[in-house]
């Protein structure tokens, strides 16, 4: 098994139509795996084509979600984000 | 003064909330109507999920507590027509009236 | 009063929401006044959006029920089902259209909850049409944040050392569990199977019947 790929979800808090949850922004996970590409919703909302982007399902550990919030530390989230979404860590 | 801080109220994940109530409901005909235009819409190409989505987000929080979800949806379906410019706002304020016209109920005005 | 075909359909014991009979609500004249002109645009016929109707609900949990059947029974299938979702429901027949499926497995380890915290995408293409509870504010902000206290709220008391997975539904994908087979099943067949797997199984807030 090659080692997971770490990546970062972006701060960033634009207004309008977004799939990355608020609760993701800023947090790290691994890239589960690779999805797509998939039109970006982030036009596709607004009746405008959308440009193809790579999806990636990403699985982040409770513990880095929540922190002392979470019920079970090694308990794990996964989301699909866009590329665009993403940095590398 | 605002904290409003870009999370908007349809990102719902970890909020704060009650117990989940473990309700449901058999559908009723007009929301299976509502159902299949979102599916015919879409799949004709007069606008998107995303569409549909987006129009329900900008409805803004309270529309969660005072509609249904497929109050939602028929609202979501007529605004992203209009700007689809598949009907006009006069053609569909007409209509509505000629159908209201038609009884009280929803089995009298669905029966034209 | 014109007949409908659907007016019969009463698929559970489950209240139908106020329809027919109760007065006119302002979304359903909007419903029947867009339904019309589409119609008179020439964009639906309403033997078109009749037919739609059909097809959705042809759709239940028995179909998903079918799949986590074979897939406990056929090892070939399930590896199918795990790389391909969507590949493997069209091999068995069933009309998922776009589906985009990931399917993901329990074990004795794992267990395996799905949740929408952004609207509510659920496997309707597979499963149907979702219950209220996926939609409501409760299930969405709780169930990525204590998918436990959740989980127990359904009636589901989860081990310490069996790990949650939950899965949010954030983009084009939709998910489905497999739940694990129970025990005393052996040499039972798919149907017989299928019969045990509820719906709340494949979402992840319930078990499968015991046998």
């Amino acid at each position: 098994m090659s080692d997971p790929t770490f990546v970062r979800v972006k701060t960033m808090m634009p207004p309008g139509h977004i799939r990355t949850p608020a609760y993701l922004r800023g947090k790290t996970g691994w890239i589960e795996r690779k999805l797509g590409p998939f039109g970006n919703p982030e036009q596709q909302a607004y009746g405008l084509p959308g440009d193809l982007l790579t999806l990636y399902r990403v699985r982040f550990t409770m513990a880095e979600v929540w922190g002392d919030q979470a019920e079970r530390p090694q308990d794990t989230l996964d989301a699909e984000i866009y590329e665009h979404w993403l940095e590398p860590v | 003064m605002t904290d409003f801080d870009g999370k908007r109220w349809h990102d719902m994940g970890g909020d704060t909330a009650g117990p989940v109530r473990p309700s449901e409901h058999d559908f009723a005909l007009w929301e299976k109507r509502v159902d299949a235009l979102m599916v015919l819409c879409s799949t004709k190409g007069l606008f998107t999920v995303d569409g549909l989505r987006r129009a329900i987000e900008d409805m803004g929080p309270d529309v969660f507590e005072n509609t249904t979800y497929y109050d939602r949806w028929i609202a979501s379906i007529n605004q992203n027509l209009i700007e689809a410019g598949t009907y006009t706002l006069g053609e569909l304020g007409a209509k509505m009236d000629a159908v209201a016209k038609r009884g009280a109920t929803y089995g009298e005005a669905a029966s034209e | 009063m014109p007949h409908d075909h659907h007016d019969h359909l009463s698929p559970s014991g489950h209240p139908y929401r106020p329809d027919n009979d109760e007065p006119l609500s302002y979304w359903q004249t909007m419903e029947i006044a867009v339904r019309e002109l589409l119609i008179e645009k020439g964009v639906s016929t309403a033997a078109e959006i009749n037919a739609q109707i059909d097809a959705m609900d042809a759709r239940s949990p028995a179909d998903g029920a079918q799949v986590v059947a074979r897939a406990w029974t056929d090892p070939a299938f399930r590896d199918r089902l795990l790389a391909n979702g969507s590949d493997a429901c069209r091999e068995m027949g069933f009309d998922i259209g776009a589906l985009h499926l990931i399917a993901v497995e329990n074990t004795a380890q794992i267990h395996n909850l799905i949740v929408c915290t952004l609207c509510s995408c659920y496997p309707r293409n597979l499963l149907g049409m979702s219950p209220d509870w996926y939609k409501s504010r409760e299930y969405r902000s709780r169930a990525v944040k204590e998918p436990r206290k959740v989980l127990a709220e359904f009636g589901m008391t989860l081990p310490e050392d069996v790990q949650v997975r939950v899965h949010d539904s954030t983009a084009d994908m939709r998910y489905v569990v497999i739940p694990a087979r129970p025990d005393g099943t052996d040499g039972w067949s798919v149907d017989r199977l299928a019969g045990l797997v509820t719906r709340d199984s494949m979402i992840g807030t319930g078990r499968v019947k015991t046998p």
